[in-house]
């Protein structure tokens, strides 16, 4: 291993409002914006990226709030991990939101990283997340500014994976993210804050920044489940999210959401196929099917794609067998130490 | 021709490092883990992976264990921060720190200031910690030498002491 740069130089900017983080993002689009900084500043030190200079967002007080109603949870973009982990309302409520923030990586970076960051994490790929001394040694990629993905030397795209554990469970609970731009504020389903390119998985406009999250409390079971090489921390080989509601025993909504194998988190389509039905083993079997067809892991981690698409499809069906069992409000414990 | 590249921002940090009130400038690139080894001379806290993978940099920040790494010494302005330097006092071992060395919790010793800071955290929140809290609270903090069972056996003993 060679030690990483020391941060490249830059200078912060630290805006106390919305509208002032906004306007220092229109004024030069290379700032980059910092929140926890556990994913941003390590990359910086990679020399993946090299901004003149860092937006710091975290004295913006508004972005640091959970509101509930009766209906909604609002969750300001800078809450950090930990909180979102320890909350009551959030464990009681959104079971997968708090499943997945306990999910990333481990205690320490849970106290700096923030909800906002972790949707708009950097994808990820072993050609990319490497010393500046190694990518150089086996020649640039599409991401880091060559002209090939080393993972699909054939096509045009990149295929780093999106590895944030966060986006699936809100995708899977059908949250809506708040954005603020020049033109003031918009809100987005979470699965379409997000495109199919390593390269530019955001799909925020020049200027935009993530404010906010809702997440309506209208699907009742949820939870989150990942599997990763060092079980202590690490990002996802595969993590599944799935929100269900059941009228009588039979299902009557059903979002499942998948991170670690696609640019993007994946919203699975066709789910609704299984309404009406009973979540038995036949249920499970169809989930299982629909999460297998329909993501698409590359090689960007060192285990083989193929491995990453059967255990997706394995999480989704344990996870949404445990939702189904009737014991499933008295939780499946840790979700990261059962997957 | 040479590019020094864009002149870093500096400003006046004020924390508090290990009790004492200190101001020095700091650049705005400045990292904790550099301010406290390199400008403050506190090498306790170690660089390990020097990437937020291994703990070996962990320091108390408002009694919280964060990684140093992953942290610029800019934004503790106004905060505590601990080290491991700042938890011996009078000439008297702290309580983890006689545990670690009682239980043989340190072998090379590399990733004992992380390790003692990690838990030194959780002691304050969870004075009488389980098994399983002390392993998630240390679920960040990497040892090659010793397989973790003597580390849980010295923080377990650590808290002992102190009820």
């Amino acid at each position: 291993m060679t030690a990483p740069l020391p941060l490249p130089r830059l200078r912060l900017i630290r805006p106390t409002t919305v509208e002032a983080a906004v306007a220092a993002r229109v004024e030069c689009p290379q700032h980059e914006v910092l929140a926890g900084g556990t994913d941003l500043l390590v990359n910086l030190r990679r020399g993946l990226l090299a901004p003149p200079a860092l937006i710091d967002i975290t004295g913006i007080a508004e972005l640091d709030e959970v509101r509930t109603t009766a209906d909604r949870t609002r969750i300001g973009a800078l809450v950090r991990l930990d909180r979102l982990a320890e909350d009551p309302a959030i464990a009681s409520r959104h079971a997968a939101l708090r499943e997945a923030a306990v999910a990333v990586a481990a205690p320490g970076h849970r106290r700096l990283a923030t909800v906002g960051g972790n949707l708009c994490l950097q994808t990820r790929c072993i050609y990319v997340n490497q010393s500046a001394w190694w990518r150089a040694a086996h020649g640039a990629c599409l991401k880091s500014g060559g002209e090939v993905c080393h993972v699909a030397p054939e096509g045009a795209r990149c295929h780093a994976a999106f590895s944030g554990d966060v986006a699936p469970a809100l995708i899977a609970l059908d949250a809506e993210i708040e954005i603020a731009g020049p033109a003031g504020r918009r809100r987005v389903a979470c699965a379409d804050l997000y495109h199919e390119e390593g390269r530019a998985h955001l799909r925020l406009d020049s200027g935009e920044i993530v404010t906010a999250i809702e997440v309506p409390t209208s699907i009742a079971h949820s939870g989150y489940l990942k599997e990763r090489i060092r079980r202590s921390f690490d990002f996802p080989l595969a993590g599944v999210a799935i929100a269900c509601r059941t009228e009588g025993a039979e299902l009557s909504a059903l979002r499942i959401a998948v991170t670690g194998t696609n640019s993007r988190p994946l919203l699975i389509e066709g789910t609704d196929a299984l309404l009406g039905r009973r979540i038995d083993e036949s249920v499970l079997a169809a989930a299982e099917k629909l999460v297998a067809r329909q993501v698409r892991p590359m090689r960007t981690t060192l285990f083989p794609a193929n491995h990453r698409r059967s255990v997706a499809a394995a999480l989704a069906r344990r996870l949404l067998g445990a939702l189904g069992a009737p014991d499933a409000a008295a939780g499946r414990g840790h979700a990261g130490g059962t997957a | 021709m040479f590019d020094p590249g864009p002149i870093p921002g500096k400003r006046l940090l004020r924390i508090r490092l290990n009790g004492r009130w200190r101001e020095d400038a700091v650049a705005d690139d400045q990292l904790l883990v550099d301010y406290l080894r390199d400008t403050a001379g506190l090498t306790g806290t170690k660089t390990g992976c020097d990437g937020g993978e291994c703990g070996a940099c962990t320091v108390l920040v408002d009694d919280e264990p964060i990684p140093s790494c992953l942290t610029l010494a800019a934004r503790c302005e106004g905060r505590s921060v601990e080290t491991i330097e700042g938890l011996a006092a009078g000439g008297r071992l702290h309580r983890l720190q006689q545990a670690f060395h009682e239980k043989l919790g340190a072998q090379c010793g590399f990733c004992t200031p992380g390790m003692i800071m990690a838990a030194e955290g959780l002691l304050r929140r969870q004075p009488d910690p389980s098994e399983a809290e002390i392993r998630a609270a240390l679920a960040g903090n990497l040892c090659r030498c010793t397989g973790y069972v003597k580390i849980v056996e010295s923080v377990r003993a650590a808290a002992a002491a102190d009820a």
